[in-house]
């Protein structure tokens, strides 16, 4: 069984939601990301998803717009993100990883190369925002060769039969992008989510994790009432960026403990 | 027979649909009620009366012949799309884009722009039609393009600068996209070029193809046969495809595409994908040629024209290129200055910046062929817009 299959096996048996946070690979710096990432599971995370920067982060908000950017200026490649991976593993053998990002910097190194370093360094998924299942088939082939996780997204736009088809291919779980817009931007509507879960649990038998818009304890709380997994991704990122390089690890810390917390109370 | 893209959005390996899966559905909607109207007689026939009243198509061919003379050999002829309502023929696909969003009912328009020209397009269909309209320019391009803001403002348009990246054409496209996701079900993103995902590089294409149709009826009345070749510069690549289209089957001819070469394709300050052989990637929701670096990042492009300043192009541009079909090359800054006071000198025509990188081509080959050789150049836009930017590299203040 996959490191994520593992993960919401237990957490299902212990009749508890997964914290799924998402921080962008060397932001705010490239030493301090594999500490972060050690500190999120120290605070309760269950699955990392680690950001890949991209020059063009279209489905991104400005905080993980900044957050790139930084990255980026800290020389963060596809290539370093891997690195930072294998690093991360000579520590944590079991937590899942996910990579997060955009198609090109993974088209740019070749999808078979990508997918044979992912297996040898330890990453579970893969989710390319712009990469719908339509354009996927040549990509995902290689992934599934080396059993790397394709993590699709579903939007409260999709329909029927575009859930179908993601059931089909998806892999650990699936994430739902629970509003309309950019990470970072407006407000949850809970009621949509539970609205839209039940044609979802439909077709998928995977997990579901739910992001985009949690940005406290309470929507955190709320949320994982609703499903299997929360994931908070520009909070944590927004708490990177305010911190400072002294105090970054512990800050992230405490928000991740409380959001962990008020998970576990849902 | 040439029949691209594939029901897949596909022009071969480029193209396609890449795109987050939140728009997913908005561009599957939009494929359908393309399909669905585009044949439409009644579409097709207010599209026509918009084309010919409201914008003043056809848009006449012209001979350009003391340039052609001062150059001593193939005669240089120009298709004024500079001569449509609004200045250049993004107001094609605009008015084809408006009267689609009206059918879908959608009452709030967006778009991105580069030098300015597809965002007045856009909010001049807007004003035309009663919608709102959004119009996202970097804050570099609104710099260089002050007038056109301008334009865009007094048409009730609002404009929003774009901060991030390098602030030109390629970030106004991404927070364009970023409004669409947010805004998916009121909006409708009228596109500027024959980029993006499927369907927007067949619609484009599609709409702007009334210049190279007009150019096969037009050209045999002037001069009893068509072109040797067809020439236009390439940004996104909408005026060229536009010209290009209806002849990629029409037998000796030539067809031509001038990109933007910036410094010098050498310096690789330039936005020349193509010219460049830059890699395969994805951006913008399509696989194209792209300029980025060995990590798949996308690098900084220079031209001195905004509407040209973009690291991507078309796919079916690429296409062209790859099958031999079309022939890419490049005009530098210089160049495409030289020929800017070329025409505004021996013809009394103010071209764009956009359009002189073409114009350049054409100087630079007609004296290499016999003076029966025919060579039609897209004017794509009028020079109006540039004279901040020419005068500051004459070192002239306004």
């Amino acid at each position: 069984m996959s490191r994520i299959d593992t993960t919401f096996a237990k957490l299902k048996q212990q009749q508890r939601k997964a914290l799924i946070p998402f921080i962008t690979a060397g932001d705010p710096s490239q030493p301090l990301t594999v500490p972060l990432m050690h500190g999120l599971v120290s605070a309760g995370a269950d699955v990392l998803e680690l950001g890949v920067p991209f020059s063009d982060p279209m489905a991104d908000g400005p905080v993980i717009q900044r957050a790139s950017e930084r990255a980026l200026k800290n020389g963060m490649s596809l290539r370093g993100v891997l690195g930072m991976v294998a690093e991360f593993r000579k520590q944590d053998t079991t937590t899942p990883v996910v990579l997060m990002g955009y198609g090109n910097p993974i088209e740019a190194m070749g999808w078979e190369v990508f997918a044979q370093r992912c297996a040898e360094v330890g990453v579970d998924g893969v989710l390319t925002v712009d990469f719908p299942p339509e354009e996927s088939h040549d990509a995902f082939e290689h992934l599934q060769r080396h059993n790397i996780a394709p993590i699709f997204l579903l939007a409260p736009t999709t329909n029927e039969a575009r859930i179908q088809q993601v059931a089909k291919l998806a892999r650990g779980y699936v994430y739902y992008v629970s509003l309309k817009g950019v990470t970072g931007s407006g407000s949850i509507d809970l009621s949509a989510i539970e609205d839209k879960l039940p044609q979802l649990r439909k077709h998928i038998k995977l997990p579901i994790g739910v992001g985009f818009g949690i940005r406290d304890a309470a929507t955190a709380k709320a949320v994982a009432k609703l499903c299997d997994g929360v994931v908070v991704g520009s909070r944590i990122v927004q708490e990177v960026e305010n911190s400072t390089e002294q105090n970054v690890v512990a800050n992230v810390a405490t928000l991740v403990k409380e959001l962990r917390q008020a998970i576990d109370q849902a | 027979m040439y029949n691209y893209p594939d029901n897949t959005g596909h022009f071969g390996q480029f193209g396609g649909t890449y795109m987050a899966e939140t728009l997913i559905p908005a561009v599957e909607e939009l494929t359908a009620q393309y399909l669905r109207f585009k044949d439409d007689p009644e579409f097709k026939a207010e599209l026509a009366y918009e084309l010919k009243h409201y914008v003043g198509r056809p848009s006449p061919i012209y001979h350009a012949k003391r340039l052609s003379e001062s150059l001593g050999g193939a005669q240089i002829y120009l298709k004024r799309e500079d001569l449509n309502h609004t200045g250049a023929h993004k107001i094609n696909s605009a008015m084809g884009q408006a009267l689609l969003a009206k059918r879908m009912g959608k009452k709030r328009v967006i778009a991105e722009t580069g030098a300015g020209m597809h965002g007045v397009a856009t909010a001049t269909v807007a004003a035309r039609f009663g919608m709102e309209c959004v119009v996202y320019m970097g804050a570099e391009d609104i710099q260089r393009q002050a007038p056109n803001v301008f334009r865009m403002k007094l048409l009730g348009a609002t404009v929003v600068p774009v901060e991030s990246g390098s602030k030109t054409l390629k970030d106004a496209c991404n927070e364009a996209i970023r409004d669409w996701v947010t805004n998916v079900e009121s909006t409708f993103y009228i596109f500027g070029t024959a980029a993006g995902p499927h369907p927007y590089p067949m619609m484009v294409r599609d709409f702007q193809s009334v210049i190279g149709n007009e150019a096969r009826v037009q050209m045999p009345e002037m001069i009893g046969r068509q072109p040797d070749a067809v020439i236009a510069c390439v940004g996104g690549g909408s005026n060229a495809i536009g010209l290009f289209y209806p002849y990629i089957e029409v037998p000796n001819v030539q067809i031509i595409g001038v990109e933007a070469g910036g410094y010098g394709i050498v310096s690789g300050k330039h936005a020349a994908p193509l010219t460049a052989n830059a890699k395969v990637g994805v951006l913008h929701g399509n696989k194209v040629n792209l300029m980025q670096d060995e990590n798949g990042q996308i690098i900084e492009t220079h031209s001195i024209s905004a509407g040209l300043d973009y690291p991507g192009v078309g796919p079916e541009h690429c296409l062209l290129k790859d099958i031999g079909r079309a022939q890419y090359v490049a005009a530098d800054d210089n160049e495409a200055i030289a020929a800017f006071d070329a025409l505004c000198r021996f013809e009394g025509i103010i071209p764009a910046l956009e359009s002189s990188h073409a114009l350049a081509h054409a100087i630079k080959i007609a004296p290499t062929l016999a003076k029966d050789k025919v060579l039609l150049v897209n004017l794509s836009g009028r020079g109006d817009k540039d004279m901040n930017t020419v005068a500051r590299i004459k070192g002239i203040t306004l």
